[in-house]
């Protein structure tokens, strides 16, 4: 065995590996990117970005089906796009092992909203595992597989923030010899039609009356007993080390490492062995709800604990140990917020300074570009989902007088685009709107940390692969107005959009330049302010580079910072910005 | 060998490596034998953001997070995200504050003003504050890049991790042809 410092994502991976996977498909999404990522560097398993979540869970179910051990990873929100089958996965159960690993996002680090995967897990009525620590995202994962095979069903591993993205040690063992099994047509299983969908229904009931046995009796679940503690605790996942870390031994503990189902038997000896139990659980009262259901009484959860947001150790301490006093320096007030920006050089930001400028309505994605929406660009009026931009568009197109003060455009990124945006853009050609979809086109995926995508030209390994071309694309769904354009060529992007929003029928404008933090992406010298030139109009200052500042009433470039993209230098009517001269 | 837990808080700007001298202090620390335990938030757009990542060793570590008042060294990589963070620190701690300042587009634009007076507010707090041009040390080094790698310099003369299990813990996180860089930038900041 040996021993190294994994992230929990990498410890997913790594249990993965060891179970004998050979087939990985996912799209990106923080905080599950780098299991997929990780997968990707052992030579014995296929991965691949897929062009979303629905996409990578079917693929995934397809290598099952044929005999192999599969996984997809993806973010909570990303579970919504493959919900749908995951809900029918879970009646065809599986021929290979089959893991989801789902991260949850509580706190809304880096994500459109909090939701608690565990509902779905429960709803689907699949088995899902929930690690504590990298060495449980290991040990876990790798023995999902043959809980996968055993009871027929998908297994989810989930995760939060918390796990995904900490550090711990893990035991690595050496990978099982899995052979794969042999594939057998079997339609009474994979043909969902209703007769044998209900057959399977009942199918379900048993596997989780049989898989209850297990939560009851198996590893999953287990009791940490204190000779001296006078209150128990139920909590799993990330939540156990907040809570050992601020109960230690004052607390026994139930640490749920199965979610789904949950123990019944267990649960109920637990708390007939403490007057007061406290289930300790982030976002969505699950544990709480079920152990009321089975009628157990003596818990406090929600009534102590907050609905949203993260939990601490801090926290725990403070809602249940009487004359908890922590000391800690009062946080200054009114310090400057430091939210995450447009890099300098985005090629994002000369856009959504031409979009500001034209007051159009612009209905938003998700990615790098929703930082568009902050100030001093504050080019965006909405961001839901992924590909919501597009249809969001033809729904205010549609609803609005074809007002010049009322057009709307689309932004979507090259990525979001193929993920969501297209089916959006076919609504708005067959049902006659009149908006424009703009794709942002940076040849990556930015925000999750530049995966590669079906349109960039690369596969998840680097290697040249087929790439997707949006503007033929374009044209095929029926949208005859297509043209693209260059960033930093300000001057014509303006002037094309302008024309495009104010077409009556619909229209695309491909916005293109390579993310500036690719590797192979050219930067130019560093721009600098001539300032006998300068007017100090600070018209430069309004499109929010972070490598722009006034200092002593100078308005100066950071020469480190800059990557010479001109977007300033396009805006200034004094021709104050230039390129720096030579010595 | 083992002894109390030690936590330590990186902050900082995204982009200026906060995640190397993450990698580099648990490697250290695993190599001597610790339990370790860090957290933090990644993801490209938070760059240009603050950031933070929580850093825990000890016999048996728990949660991967720092309470407020539990640090016992903040490693700060920016002076207002220093101040920023502040509240984590153990009374008495040690503040570690490089003192290049980055500006945040909040006081850019003119909304908000960048404090003048940090340094003397984080010593009405902590008589144990080390403030490190450490810029100025990376660009001797030979690369403005390695601000991180010098910072960890600084750190590691705190610390009774041994200097040889630092200098293995630069090598084994950074790329073969940057190694003699990083070393030199990591010897500038232990031997100031």
């Amino acid at each position: 065995m040996m021993k190294k410092i994994l992230l929990g994502n990498e410890a997913v991976a790594r249990g993965a590996y060891e179970a004998g996977v050979v087939f990985a498909s996912s799209y990106p999404g923080t905080p599950s990117t780098e299991i997929t990522e990780a997968l990707a560097l052992y030579p014995s398993i296929f991965c691949e970005w897929a062009p979303n979540e629905k996409v990578a869970v079917e693929a995934a179910l397809g290598a099952s089906m044929a005999g192999a051990r599969a996984l997809s990873a993806m973010k909570h929100v990303g579970l919504n796009v493959a919900a749908d089958p995951l809900f029918t996965a879970a009646y065809s159960g599986v021929n290979g092992g089959l893991v989801l690993a789902v991260a949850d996002d509580p706190r809304i680090h880096s994500s459109q909203n909090e939701q608690d995967s565990r509902n779905y897990f429960y709803a689907s009525k699949i088995i899902a595992l929930e690690p504590a620590d990298s060495e449980e995202c290991r040990l876990f994962t790798r023995n999902a597989y043959s809980l996968s095979e055993e009871y027929d069903t998908p297994v989810a591993i989930r995760l939060v923030t918390r796990i995904s993205h900490s550090q711990s040690i893990v035991q690595c063992e050496k990978p099982q010899v899995y052979e794969q099994k042999k594939y057998r047509k079997d339609m009474s299983k994979y043909v969902m039609l209703p007769v044998n969908a209900r057959t399977r229904r009942s199918f379900i009931t048993k596997r989780m009356t049989r898989a209850q046995k297990l939560a009851d009796n198996g590893p999953y679940n287990k009791e940490i007993i204190h000779k001296d503690a006078k209150i128990g605790v139920i909590t799993a996942g990330v939540l156990y080390q907040y809570a050992r870390e601020a109960l230690g031994t004052q607390a026994s503990y139930l640490k749920i490492g199965m979610i789904s189902p949950l123990p019944r038997q267990m649960m109920t000896d637990f708390c007939q062995k403490y007057q007061k139990v406290y289930i300790i659980e982030e976002l969505d009262p699950y544990i709480e709800t079920f152990a009321r259901s089975i009628g157990i009484t003596n818990i406090i959860g929600q009534k102590l604990f907050p609905r949203e947001g993260e939990f601490s150790a801090g926290l725990i301490a403070e809602k249940i140990l009487k004359n908890y006093r922590p000391f800690n320096y009062q946080p200054e007030k009114d310090l400057p917020p430091r939210p995450p920006v447009l890099c300098p050089g985005c090629s994002h930001r000369p856009l959504f300074y031409a979009l500001k400028r034209q007051r159009l309505i612009v209905t938003g994605d998700i990615g790098c570009y929703t930082l568009g929406a902050l100030p001093p660009l504050l080019a965006m009026d909405s961001t839901i989902c992924m590909g919501a931009s597009v249809s969001m568009g033809h729904g205010v197109n549609k609803v609005l007088p074809n007002d010049k003060k009322q057009k709307v455009v689309s932004v979507i990124g090259d990525s979001t685009f193929i993920h969501s945006g297209i089916t959006g853009l076919i609504d708005i050609v067959y049902n006659g709107g009149t908006s424009t979809v703009i794709i942002l086109d940076n040849s990556t995926t930015g925000m999750t940390g530049h995966q590669t995508n079906p349109a960039c030209g690369q596969d998840i390994y680097g290697k040249p692969a087929p790439a997707v071309n949006l503007e033929a694309l374009c044209r095929a769904i029926g949208v005859r107005r297509v043209i693209t354009v260059n960033p930093f060529d300000y001057k014509h992007m303006y002037d094309v959009i302008a024309a495009e929003a104010a077409a009556s029928e619909p229209s695309v404008v491909i916005v293109k330049a390579p993310c500036k933090l690719l590797h192979n992406t050219t930067k130019d010298p560093p721009r600098e302010v001539e300032q006998t030139l300068c007017q100090k109009c600070r018209l430069c200052m309004s499109i929010g580079c972070p490598s722009i500042s006034v200092q002593e009433g100078q308005t100066l470039i950071d020469q480190v910072a800059c990557t010479g993209c001109q977007a300033c230098q396009n805006l200034c009517r004094f021709g104050a910005i230039k390129e720096k001269e030579p010595l | 060998m083992k002894e109390s837990p030690i936590s330590i808080l990186i902050c900082g700007v995204g982009g200026q490596g906060t995640i190397l001298a993450r990698k580099i202090i648990c490697e250290a620390f695993f190599n001597s034998g610790y339990d370790v335990k860090a957290s933090e938030v990644h993801g490209m757009a938070q760059r240009g953001g603050s950031v933070v990542t929580h850093f825990r060793a000890g016999e048996d570590v728990a949660s991967p997070l720092i309470e407020d008042g539990q640090a016992d060294i903040i490693l700060a990589f920016e002076p207002l995200e220093a101040l920023r963070f502040l509240p984590k620190l153990k009374r008495h701690g040690q503040v570690i504050v490089n003192s290049q300042k980055i500006m945040p587009t909040s006081v850019l634009i003119g909304e908000f003003t960048y404090p003048t007076d940090i340094f003397n507010k984080i010593q009405t707090a902590t008589d144990k504050i080390k403030i490190i041009d450490a810029l100025d040390i990376a660009t001797k080094a030979g690369n403005t890049k390695v601000v991180n790698v010098v910072l960890i310099g600084v750190l590691a003369k705190m610390l009774s991790v041994s200097k040889e299990l630092w200098l293995k813990a630069v090598a084994a996180s950074v790329p073969l042809k940057y190694q003699e860089l990083n070393i030199k930038a990591f010897e500038l900041g232990y031997n100031i």
